[in-house]
């Protein structure tokens, strides 16, 4: 089965927030990038692309034939997806075992596990 | 109760779990198990009840089910692999051996991916075999709502890819703690609202102890759940509840406290000393006379340290009240956070009375007064509260 994994990074220390990741120490940051490595190495596992950070992002509804754009996500901040991968699994509890190894869901966020339509 | 009943009784969970392991598919599955209890119905009555009635049950909804999916266009895969296993079972030895599914079916309705609502709706209609009108029933909640509840579940099983199979042993122990407190939730509505839940809960813990006999919390589940209820008969008068002390024990069912002791010594035999077990033990201990609470308390304590629940904390300091006298008992109910329950303020009232406290007894009972719901209860807190203010307030 195809799964989506949706990366919410939440509080969790990223690269892209110079400040937080400074509160992490060099080998925790070490593991944080060597989990990341061998998640994307895990077969089944098609990366997704990086995204740049929510604050950079811009939405868009169109009300009355009018486009509107907001700036920022369409959620929180703290609560907007950062990142994906797919994942081609046996099961859902394969899917839920890989997405315990990415590192947002233990330092402060969360993962989704979305099932993709199967036609 | 007629063969067809019975045979519903005793094998409509281990018929469903196993056309839901040859199907992959839950509403096949009911469908077709419906259909051969419907089958039973007609021909027991002129064939007799066969020599193995699971087997004719499952053989006979496997078949109706090849016949369903054969007439439906969005089976049409489905029909290929059914009929390619049908010419592989046939080759099998007169009487198959129908493989117990029932553990791989309680695994998958009480899957963490489920909401914990869903979980025991599916467990009582696909192991438990009640309408969804009976669930409904025993939930307070509108029929079209547990049936839609009970259909979101089965598609959240299809489509996220749920797996019809018992967890890998790393997984077990949380998967298994799920699962009982699935058969608990279940026990306490049945116990406490008075329906028949509390049976069904028994019947459960019962049929998880034959499948899973060398886990001890199983065994320590089972046996608190019949110590309960054998209760039940002492413990409502004119439309109220007793209290334990107010109980007539000769009401109490001893043939169930002889099992509930037996399944407890087989927990202990395993080494169990996880929630459960310890739960058992302290009904075991309330259930002698006269009783040793000093024992009591030290069973709340393990209790306390493996849940963290104040509410433990507070039947711990009842016990130590009866050990150590009320003041002791007093003391560690001082820092428990549990304004909104009602019985911290009874428990409190009852030991600053004791104690000879009466105007803070009074503030307790007039505080637990502002909470309780139950008639009975209310009179029996403003009682206490007009004996120690000396009014009728």
């Amino acid at each position: 089965m195809q799964y989506m994994l949706l990366i919410h990074q939440g509080t969790t220390p990223t690269p892209l927030d110079p400040e937080a990741w400074a509160t992490l120490t060099e080998a925790q940051q070490q593991e944080i990038y060597a989990a990341y490595r061998d998640i994307n190495e895990t077969p089944g596992v098609t990366p997704g692309q990086g995204l740049q950070s929510p604050e950079t992002a811009t939405t868009v509804r169109v009300n009355g034939g009018a486009t509107v754009t907001t700036d920022g996500p369409f959620v929180d901040t703290k609560e907007s997806i950062n990142g994906y991968l797919i994942y081609e699994a046996q099961d859902l509890d394969a899917a839920i075992a890989l997405a315990a190894k990415i590192p947002a869901a233990r330092l402060g966020g969360a993962i989704e596990i979305r099932p993709i339509m199967q036609w | 109760m007629n063969p067809v009943d019975q045979a519903f009784r005793d094998h409509w969970g281990a018929v469903v779990a196993a056309l839901v392991g040859y199907l992959g598919d839950f509403d096949l599955a009911e469908e077709a198990a419906q259909d051969a209890f419907a089958t039973a119905t007609v021909r027991w009555p002129t064939d007799g009840v066969p020599a193995n009635p699971r087997a004719w049950l499952v053989t006979t909804a496997r078949n109706r089910a090849i016949d369903r999916v054969r007439r439906d266009r969005r089976y049409e895969a489905k029909v290929l692999v059914l009929e390619a296993d049908a010419r592989r079972r046939s080759q099998e030895v007169e009487s198959p051996v129908i493989r117990d599914e029932r553990l791989e079916l309680i695994f998958t309705c009480c899957h963490p991916a489920l909401a914990l609502d869903s979980q025991v709706a599916l467990t009582l209609r696909t192991l438990g075999g009640l309408s969804t009108a009976q669930i409904a029933r025993a939930f307070l909640v509108p029929e079209p709502t547990m049936a839609k509840r009970l259909v979101r579940a089965k598609h959240k099983i299809a489509a996220a890819g749920i797996p019809f199979r018992v967890p890998p042993s790393e997984a077990l122990p949380g998967r298994l703690a799920a699962v009982l407190a699935v058969v608990y939730l279940i026990f306490n509505e049945g116990y406490s609202r008075r329906t028949g839940l509390a049976a069904e809960a028994i019947w459960l813990g019962r049929a998880l102890a034959e499948l899973l006999p060398d886990e001890p919390e199983v065994h320590g589940l089972y046996a608190m759940m019949i110590v309960h209820d054998s209760r039940n008969a002492a413990r409502v008068r004119d439309g109220h509840l007793v209290l334990l002390d107010e109980q007539d024990r000769s009401d109490w069912d001893l043939a169930q406290v002889e099992d509930a002791r037996a399944a407890f010594a087989r927990a202990c035999a395993l080494g169990g000393n996880g929630p459960y077990v310890v739960q058992a033990a302290i009904a075991l201990a309330h259930a002698r006379q006269p009783r040793d609470w000093t024992h009591i308390a030290v069973l709340y304590g393990r209790l306390a340290q493996l849940t963290g629940s104040p509410v433990v904390e507070l039947n711990r300091a009842v016990a130590i009240a009866e050990a150590e006298g009320a003041a002791a008992g007093l003391e560690l109910t001082d820092h428990l956070a549990l304004d909104d329950y009602p019985y911290f303020h009874t428990t409190r009232g009852e030991l600053f009375a004791r104690v000879g406290r009466d105007a803070e007894a009074a503030a307790a009972y007039r505080r637990a007064l502002e909470l309780l719901d139950d008639d009975h209860e209310r009179a029996r807190a403003a009682r206490r509260l007009a004996e120690l203010t000396g009014s009728a307030d």
